[in-house]
């Protein structure tokens, strides 16, 4: 009998300058396959990995932004934003792609996947889980 | 002939940045690339900073920098966005390049 527990990615890193999001993403994905109960959590320049509109073309790398809008079909949708970490850097909510999960218990009703917490709230979320993955 | 200044890192996580303005004659210039492009957005921790050296130095980023992180839009007036021929351009135009990596 296999055991499920609380997984949090924490994404602290930019994309692009460094591999540390893209890599994220993979194992994620991976992790996605031994449903398990995952949770994202972005904080610092992680913020940034959830921007709307990044556009590679001109850097030669790939966009790997659209894959966070599969996360929900992977049933992933507890994905954490920090506030103070927005704030510090300008953005908002609106600054964000806007990822969604279907929830099948309501009828496949479309639900937001991302929340905005407060640090206080976030580290109330990271003494939760059973494993934390950092990148 | 004056410095070019490049900074690659980005200054909500390194203080590259920090170090660069610091460091920097007046007249030098300062090219943001790679993460160092968060440098150039309005609204931010940093942004009353970079102001501040924008007034005894020149401050240019790298347009496809900035695309790739999803912050066009967001640039701070008075910063010069080049493209890679811009910045060949730059590098051809000081006499030295001091890299803040």
């Amino acid at each position: 009998m296999s055991v499920t527990k609380k997984f949090l990615y924490v994404n602290r890193r930019a994309p692009y300058g460094t591999i540390y999001a893209w890599e994220s993403l993979e194992v994620v994905l991976i992790g996605a396959a031994f449903e398990q109960d995952v949770a994202l959590a972005f904080v610092d320049d992680g913020v940034y990995q959830l921007a709307k509109g990044q556009d590679t073309k001109g850097i030669g790398m790939k966009n790997f932004s659209p894959t966070y809008s599969a996360l929900g079909d992977y049933d992933i949708n507890k994905i954490y934003v920090e506030k103070e970490s927005l704030e510090a850097r300008g953005l908002t909510l609106e600054d964000l792609q806007h990822l969604v999960w279907e929830d099948e218990d309501e009828d496949w009703a479309e639900k937001d996947s991302i929340q905005v917490v407060t640090s206080a709230e976030l580290a109330d979320l990271m003494e939760q889980q059973d494993v934390v993955l950092s990148f | 002939m004056s410095m070019l200044h490049t900074v690659n890192k980005s200054p909500f996580e390194k203080d590259s940045m920090n170090s660069c303005l610091r460091l920097s004659a007046d007249g030098s210039s300062i090219l943001l690339i790679e993460d160092g492009v968060f440098a150039a957005q309005e609204g931010t921790v940093v942004s009353d900073s970079v102001k501040e050296a924008m007034k005894s130095k020149k401050v240019y980023a790298l347009q496809e920098d900035i695309n790739a992180r999803g912050v066009q839009g967001k640039v701070m007036d008075g910063i010069e966005l080049v493209d890679y021929a811009g910045f060949v351009k730059l590098v051809t135009e000081h006499d030295k390049v001091q890299s803040w990596v």
